[in-house]
C-alpha cells in the first residue's frame, strides 16, 4: 500500500514510505519536521501552506505527497542562506508586512513565485497574485510594500545589494 | 541597535552613542519577525512530545436533535485507534464556564460533549484518539450516532415567539436574559422632538477566523503531577484556572503555555470544552495528546461574532440638535453561553452614545437562544455594534435633514474643553478632540472634491458616494470593577546579571507586537538599548498571573503595567547607585547605559550597578538584593481612542456592484510607542470591518445548517478587493494612564463598517435608497436600487412610536 518516494526539499533528498494519501504539507510537516509551512485551511483557499515546486508556487494541502515524488520543493525554511535573509524576507521585516505571523510563509513563498515571473510588478499586479492567500491581520496594504520592497531590493545587482547591507 | 553595534532598523534616528534619543515613538522593526518570517517560529501545531496521540471530533449533522444511541465499536476497532469517549466518560470534567452573572440570565448547562442531546451543528458527541492524524479523523467519521432529529429554531426574532421551539426546554423560552440602560427623559425627548429618525438594522453574524485554527497539546507527568497545556489562546491565565478546575487539578499543577498564536480577533478569549477534554485526554492515557481544529470546525465551533436585530431611534430638533437616541437590540447568542457571551450585547448599549452629545437614551436587549454556535467577542466585542447604529442613524438622520452628514456631526459633538465629558450611558470619556480629528479627515480625503464629484457624476449617471464615520471606542479594559475576571494587568521587571533585561508581561500578545514596544518602553526606562529587553509573555510558569491580550487593553494596562514596574526598578537602582556614590538618592540620574550625580561628575554603569546589586557584597542596609521589581496595574478608567473615517465609492447602477476608491483614516489612539505597528493594527482593522460591510455572513438555514462555513463560501477581504488606505492621526494623550496612551487594536473593526454603509447608501439616496443591508453584495445593492427605482423615494420616518417589541411573524428584510 505504502509507496516509496523521494523528494528533494531545500536542496536536501528526503526518501520516505507513504500512504498515498498523504498530503505534501503534512510529509513536509511530520516527515521532514519543517513546521514553517503552515495550515490554515487543508482547502486550498487561504494559501498559508504555499511552497514552491519545481519553482512554482503550489499549495501543498493539495499536492499528494507522492505527486512530489521526484521533484523539487523549497519552503520558506529554505529561503534564507546562513544570516542572509531572503530579498522578501527583509521586505516583509521592513515593511512590517506581518503581524500574527501565520500567513506569512504562504505570503512570502506566492510571492517568490511572483518575482520569478514579473520582477516589477505594479501594485495591483501584486494585489492580484496574492488573491490566493489569506491575511487577517494586516489588510494586505504592508505586504503589498514589503512585496515592493523586495522586488526593488532584486533588481538592483547582486554587488549592489550586498553593499547596501 | 544591538550591542555589538549592527544595525536593527530604528528608521529614523538611534543607537548608541546619541544618547537623545527616545525609543517611544520610534519605528522600530519588529523583534518578533525574524523567527517568523524564517519559518522557525512554533504554533501549537508545531510541538510534538515524544509519544504524541492524536485526536478528532465526531461532531453533531443536526442543529437540533435528540441522541438515542451512540455506537463506537466500528470506531474503536480501527487499528490504530486508542480510545473513543463521549459524554459518559466525561461527566467528571466541565462545564465549559461562562464568566458574566446577571440577574435575570439563564445559564444552560453547557457540557464538554453532548450529553442527551445536540443543540448546534458542529456541537462535539464524541472524542476519538489515535496513533496518527488520519487515522483519528476516520475513526471520528466510523462513529455512529443515532439522532431523532427536533425541531430547530434559528431566527432570533421567531425564537422570541409563541409557538416556538425551545433551544433549553427547561427554561419554557429562549429569552436568555433582557438588558435596559436608561438615563434622562426619554419620552419627554421624543415628544417634544421636531423629528423621530428610526431605522431597523441587522449586524450579521460573522466569524473571527484567525489563520491559525485554535489548537490543543497537553501532557501530563504523574510523578511530578504537571499537566502542561499548549493552548493558541489570549487568556493563558484565566485558561490555567478554568483548566485545573475543567480537570480538578490544583491550579499548581498546571502549566499553560500560549506559543506562538495566529490571530485571535476575540475568538480565542474564550475557554472552549475541547481546552478540558485534551487535557483530561492526556491525563487518562498517560500520553501527550494534540487537537488541531479543521477550519471546517472553525467555522462551526469557535464562537462567532455580532448577530443583533437593532430597532434605532434618534429624537432631533429640525436645526440638527440631538435630542435622545432609543434602540431596541435583539442578540443572537446561539445554543450555550462561551465565556463572555451574555455580556457583549451589554457592551453594544454602553456605547450608544457615541461620540455625540445625547441628552437622554433608553437601550432595551434581550437575549436570545437559537440552535447555532455562540456568539463571543469579535474584534471590537460590542462597539462595532454600537458604532454601527449610531453612525447608521446620524447619516440617515443628516440626510433626511438635509443637512452635510460632516456638518451634523460637528454640530452634536461635545468640545474639548467639556473632557473629561460624562455621557448620557455612565461613562467618562477621558479626552479627546473630536473636531480636529474630522476636520483632517476631511482635508485628507479632499472632501469637498469628492462631493463635487458626486454632483457631477449624477449628471453623468455615476453613482458616487461618500461615507463619513466619526467614532470613540472603550479601550484599556479595565477596570476591574467593570470586568467579570479582574481588568488589572501584571509587570516584572528583571534586570539579570549581565545586564539584559527580562520583561515578564501577563499580558498574551499574537501579533500585536508587544516584544517591541514593550522593549521600548523599558529601555527608554531603563537607559538601555530594547534589543536588550527580551519580553516574555504567555507561558504561566514563567510569568505572573495576568489578564491577557484584549479589549486593546495590552499597551495601556499591560504596558502600564511594565511601566511601574521599571519606576519600582529605577527607584531601587538610584537607591543603590546613591550608596555606591556617596550621594542621595534623589540626586542620581539614569542615562543611557550610566548612572549620574553631581551633573555627571560621579557615575556608575549601568551593568556595574546591576551586578553590584546581585553579588550584593556593598549595599546599604535593608536592601533587597537582586533587580527585579513586579507591578500590578489597576486602571482607574477605561480608555477612549477615537477618529474619524472617510470613504469614497463608486456604485454600478447596472450590476451593483460597489468599488471604494478611497480610504482615509484620521484615528487617535493617544501617545503612539511604535507608529508603524500602530499603523498595522489600523489596516488591518479597517480591513475586517470593510469584510463585515461588504463581504463576510454567516447564514444558517432554518434547520440550522451553516451555509457558508468553508473558506469558498464565507468572503474574506482578499488582497484585491481593498484599496490603499490613507492614514492620519491625531494626538489627544489618555490622562488615565502614566504613557497617556490608549489602545488601537479595534478602532479600525470599529469606524470602517458604517464608513462603508453610509457612503453606499449615500450613493444612492438620491434614489430614495435609506439603508441596505450588510453585507453589500452587488446582489443587494441592486435590489435596493431597483426596488426605490420602482417604489420611488420614501421615508421610514414618522412621528410614532416603534414597536414596544418584536413581533413573532417579523422576518429578515430582503435587502
Amino acid at each position: 500500500m505504502k509507496k516509496k518516494i523521494t523528494i528533494n526539499i531545500n536542496g536536501v533528498q528526503r526518501s520516505a514510505e507513504v500512504e498515498p494519501r498523504l498530503l505534501l504539507v503534512h510529509f513536509l510537516r511530520e516527515n521532514a519536521a519543517l513546521t514553517g509551512t503552515h495550515i490554515g485551511c487543508e482547502t486550498s483557499l487561504c494559501g498559508a501552506c504555499t511552497v514552491l515546486m519545481d519553482g512554482r508556487a503550489v499549495k501543498s494541502c493539495t499536492v499528494l505527497a507522492v505527486q512530489a515524488d521526484g521533484r523539487s520543493v523549497t519552503t520558506v525554511e529554505g529561503l534564507a542562506t546562513g544570516d542572509q535573509l531572503h530579498p522578501l524576507q527583509d521586505g516583509f521585516w521592513e515593511e512590517h508586512g506581518l503581524q500574527c505571523g501565520f500567513c506569512t510563509p504562504g505570503m512570502i513563498m506566492c510571492s517568490h513565485d511572483l518575482l520569478d515571473r514579473q520582477p516589477n510588478p505594479s501594485d495591483s499586479d501584486i494585489r492580484q497574485a496574492l488573491n490566493g492567500n489569506v491575511c487577517r491581520c494586516t489588510g494586505y496594504q504592508n505586504i503589498v510594500a514589503a512585496v515592493r520592497n523586495a522586488s526593488r531590493k532584486m533588481s538592483k545587482p547582486v554587488a549592489a545589494r550586498a553593499g547596501a547591507r | 541597535m544591538t550591542r555589538n553595534g549592527k544595525s536593527n532598523g530604528a528608521s529614523s534616528n538611534g543607537g548608541k552613542g546619541n544618547s537623545d534619543v527616545r525609543w517611544f515613538g520610534q519605528k522600530l522593526k519588529r523583534k518578533e519577525d525574524p523567527r517568523l518570517i524564517k519559518g522557525i517560529s512554533h504554533y501549537t501545531d508545531d510541538f510534538k512530545p515524544a509519544g504524541m496521540l492524536h485526536c478528532a471530533f465526531t461532531r453533531s449533522p443536526h442543529a437540533h436533535a435528540q441522541i438515542k444511541s451512540i455506537r463506537i465499536d466500528a470506531a474503536r476497532a480501527l487499528p490504530g485507534v486508542v480510545a473513543v469517549f463521549t459524554a459518559e466518560d466525561t461527566t467528571g470534567i466541565g462545564p465549559v464556564p461562562c464568566a458574566i452573572q446577571m440577574p435575570d440570565l439563564k445559564v444552560p448547562s453547557h457540557p464538554v460533549l453532548a450529553t442527551g442531546r445536540v443543540r448546534y451543528v458542529g456541537e462535539p458527541v464524541a472524542v476519538i484518539v489515535a496513533e496518527d492524524l488520519y487515522t483519528a479523523r476516520d475513526a471520528a467519521e466510523l462513529v455512529e450516532v443515532d439522532y431523532e432529529p427536533l425541531p430547530v429554531v434559528t431566527d432570533m426574532e421567531k425564537a422570541l415567539g409563541k409557538d416556538t421551539p425551545h433551544v433549553h426546554e427547561e427554561f419554557k423560552s429562549n429569552q436568555a436574559f433582557t438588558h435596559s440602560l436608561k438615563n434622562g427623559d426619554v419620552d419627554a425627548a421624543f415628544k417634544k422632538a421636531d423629528r423621530i429618525v428610526k431605522q431597523r438594522m441587522i449586524n450579521q453574524r460573522l466569524a473571527p477566523i484567525a489563520m491559525e485554527t485554535r489548537g490543543v497539546l497537553a501532557e501530563y507527568l504523574p510523578g511530578e503531577n504537571r499537566l502542561t497545556v499548549w493552548s493558541s489562546t489570549q487568556i493563558p491565565h484565566l485558561l490555567k484556572t478554568q483548566i485545573s478546575l475543567l480537570v480538578g487539578l490544583p491550579e499548581t499543577a498546571v502549566r499553560v503555555i500560549a506559543p506562538e498564536v495566529g490571530g485571535g480577533f476575540g475568538s480565542k478569549l474564550n475557554v472552549y470544552g475541547e481546552e478540558g477534554i485534551v487535557p483530561w485526554l492526556a491525563m487518562k492515557l498517560g500520553r501527550p495528546v494534540k487537537w488541531a481544529e479543521t477550519r471546517r470546525e472553525n467555522f462551526l465551533a469557535t464562537i462567532h461574532g455580532r448577530d443583533t436585530i437593532n430597532y434605532v431611534e434618534l429624537a432631533l430638533k429640525k436645526n440638527g440638535t440631538i435630542l435622545g437616541l432609543r434602540a431596541r437590540i435583539l442578540a443572537d447568542l446561539g445554543a450555550y453561553h462561551q465565556l463572555l457571551t451574555p455580556l457583549i450585547p451589554q457592551l453594544t448599549a454602553l456605547m450608544h452614545a457615541g461620540c455625540y452629545k445625547i441628552p437622554a437614551i433608553q437601550i432595551d436587549i434581550v437575549g436570545v437562544f437559537t440552535n447555532k454556535m455562540s456568539t463571543d467577542a469579535y474584534r471590537g466585542a460590542g462597539r462595532p455594534e454600537a458604532t454601527y447604529n449610531v453612525e447608521r442613524i446620524m447619516d440617515i438622520a443628516a440626510h433626511e435633514l438635509g443637512m452635510d452628514a460632516a456638518e451634523f456631526r460637528l454640530k452634536n459633538f461635545p468640545q474639548p474643553n467639556e473632557f473629561p465629558y460624562t455621557t448620557i450611558t455612565g461613562l467618562t470619556y477621558d479626552s479627546a478632540k473630536y473636531q480636529e480629528s474630522l476636520k483632517k479627515a476631511l482635508k485628507l480625503a479632499e472632501y469637498d472634491n469628492l462631493r463635487r464629484r458626486q454632483k457631477t457624476g449624477l449628471k453623468e449617471g455615476k453613482y458616487y458616494g461618500v461615507g463619513v464615520s466619526t467614532y470613540v471606542e472603550i479601550c484599556a479594559i479595565g477596570p476591574s470593577a467593570a470586568t467579570p475576571a479582574g481588568g488589572w494587568e501584571s509587570g516584572t521587571v528583571r534586570i539579570e546579571p549581565t545586564g539584559k533585561v527580562t520583561l515578564l508581561t501577563g499580558a498574551s500578545p499574537h501579533g500585536q507586537g508587544e516584544e517591541t514596544t514593550f522593549a521600548q518602553l523599558i529601555a527608554d526606562e531603563l537607559g538601555i538599548d530594547p534589543q536588550d529587553v527580551n519580553v516574555v509573555h504567555g507561558d504561566t510558569m514563567a510569568v505572573p498571573y495576568g489578564i491577557g491580550t484584549f479589549g486593546s487593553r495590552a499597551t495601556a494596562v499591560g504596558g502600564t503595567a511594565a511601566y511601574m514596574a521599571a519606576q519600582k526598578l529605577k527607584a531601587k537602582m538610584s537607591t543603590l547607585a546613591a550608596h555606591l556614590l556617596g550621594v542621595k538618592p534623589a540626586d542620581i540620574t539614569i542615562g543611557r547605559g550610566r548612572l549620574t550625580a553631581d551633573g555627571g561628575k560621579k557615575s556608575i554603569l549601568f551593568g556595574d550597578l546591576v551586578l553590584s546589586a546581585y553579588t550584593a557584597r556593598n549595599i546599604p542596609p535593608g536592601f533587597e538584593p537582586g533587580m527585579e521589581a513586579t507591578h500590578f496595574f489597576e486602571p482607574s478608567n477605561f480608555t477612549f481612542p477615537f477618529g474619524c473615517h472617510i470613504c469614497s465609492v463608486e456604485v454600478d447602477a447596472e450590476t451593483g456592484e460597489v468599488k471604494i476608491d478611497k480610504y482615509v483614516a484620521v484615528d487617535d489612539c493617544g501617545n503612539v510607542i511604535n507608529p508603524m505597528l500602530v499603523n498595522g493594527q489600523i489596516h488591518g482593522g479597517i480591513a475586517q470591518g470593510l469584510g463585515q460591510a461588504m463581504w463576510e455572513e454567516l447564514i444558517y438555514n432554518d434547520d440550522g445548517q451553516l451555509l457558508t462555513g468553508t473558506l469558498m463560501d464565507y468572503a474574506l477581504p482578499k488582497a484585491h478587493c481593498l484599496p490603499e488606505f490613507t492614514l492620519g492621526s491625531t494626538v489627544t494623550p489618555s490622562p488615565v494612564n502614566p504613557m497617556g496612551v490608549k489602545g488601537v487594536g479595534e478602532a479600525g473593526t470599529i469606524a470602517s463598517t458604517p464608513c462603508a454603509v453610509n457612503a453606499v447608501c449615500d450613493a444612492l439616496a438620491h434614489l430614495g435608497v435609506r439603508h441596505i443591508e450588510m453585507p453589500l453584495k452587488p446582489e443587494r445593492v441592486w435590489r435596493a436600487i431597483r426596488q426605490a427605482q420602482s417604489s420611488g423615494p420614501k421615508s421610514e420616518s414618522t412621528k410614532s412610536k416603534p414597536p414596544a417589541k418584536a413581533t413573532s411573524n417579523a422576518r429578515r428584510p430582503r435587502a
